[in-house]
């Protein structure tokens, strides 16, 4: 069985998952179908040999999942009041058509499995590939890259995190802060 | 948020010691096999998630109080920085991976590659106590919805 048959089967699902996702009136059973979806994409990530991003990519389904379910066991939001709406519909058939063409061109354009950058050698991948252990130490190029040659990135990564954080933390929390002059 | 069944909570008391190893091994293994400070992190929250899950609010802010886990936050990100800054100072470059440069340690073994198991650290304590956080965010927020159909955003009582 081919890499491709695999990768149509597990973009079938992703498929499915989100229609369902989109279209069902409980809103604890989408959270689920969306689980769909990212799990697919964990797996597609593991048959197309990128094991650093699948297991993240895993994790973070897992943490996701957990919040948006307890989010959505509130009081009051469990279904909601959704009726046929012909035009989006139409849309959704057209987007889905357009994402199944997408599909067929690249499998037939792309060898998946086979690195891209071996027809260009000018591609800064090969110099990670080949300088990436001597230089850093670092037996996973990934990490050699994510925190060695791109730690910048990082770290503004990081500070997207940090920033957000501070901002949920701000909005979200119970009362306001008081100074002690102030009366209720 | 209270516990749940005592079965859930036997098998949360098994599984943690295992979990929070996971995530140790995937950071400390970031620089030779698949995974690093993002995902170790992440299991780590988990972790948590379900330790508040399991036994209730109260019981894991005893593990990891909020202002604790606040304060993990910042200091993770200034570790980074810190780091960062030391490469400035001893390699001339933001980011240098001086410690490599001078004591490099042998291929494939758990202390070589300089700077990047430290940052790798730095990331998962970051990463971990901030997903915790958005977690505690999120459970204590409720949106409730009143009788003529309005909905009403409520915050929890903390602690």
């Amino acid at each position: 069985m081919g890499i491709e048959l695999i990768l149509i089967i597990i973009l079938v699902f992703i498929l499915l998952g989100s229609i369902i996702a989109v279209e069902i009136r409980d809103l604890l059973s989408a959270v689920i179908s969306i689980g769909v979806v990212g799990f697919g994409i964990s797996i597609a990530f593991l048959f197309l040999q990128a094991p650093d991003l699948a297991i993240v990519q895993i994790a973070v389904e897992v943490v996701l999942l957990i919040l948006l379910i307890r989010a959505t066991i509130g009081k009051g939001v469990k279904t909601t009041h959704a009726h046929i709406n012909w035009p989006s519909l139409f849309l959704v058939v057209i987007l889905c058509l357009g994402f199944v063409g997408f599909a067929c061109v690249a499998f037939q354009e792309l060898e998946f499995g086979a690195p891209v950058t071996a027809n260009n050698p000018q591609a800064p991948t090969n110099y990670y590939l080949k300088h990436g252990l001597a230089e850093t130490g670092s037996a996973n190029i990934v990490t050699s890259v994510i925190l060695d040659y791109r730690a910048y990135d990082t770290l503004g990564e990081a500070t997207v995190l940090f920033t957000a954080i501070i901002g949920a933390l701000a909005i979200l929390r119970g009362r306001a802060r008081k100074k002690k002059g102030d009366k209720e | 948020m209270n516990g749940m069944s005592p079965i859930v909570q036997t098998v949360a008391r098994f599984a943690k010691v295992f979990i929070l190893l996971f995530g140790i091994y995937l950071t400390f293994t970031g620089h030779l096999s698949p995974g690093g400070g993002f995902a170790g992190g992440v299991v780590i929250a988990c972790l948590y998630i379900l330790l508040t899950l399991a036994y209730g609010k109260k019981s894991a802010f005893k593990y990891f109080p909020r202002k604790a886990a606040s304060g993990l936050d910042s200091v993770g990100a200034l570790i980074f920085l810190l780091v960062a800054c030391l490469g400035l100072g001893f390699g001339g470059v933001f980011f240098a991976n001086f410690l490599e440069r001078n004591y490099p340690g042998a291929s494939f073994s758990l202390l070589s590659a300089g700077t990047i198991p430290v940052n790798n650290i730095a990331i998962c304590i970051k990463v971990a106590s901030s997903l915790f956080l958005v977690f505690i965010i999120m459970a204590a927020a409720r949106v409730i919805e009143k009788k003529d159909g309005t909905r009403d955003f409520k915050q929890d009582e903390e602690e």
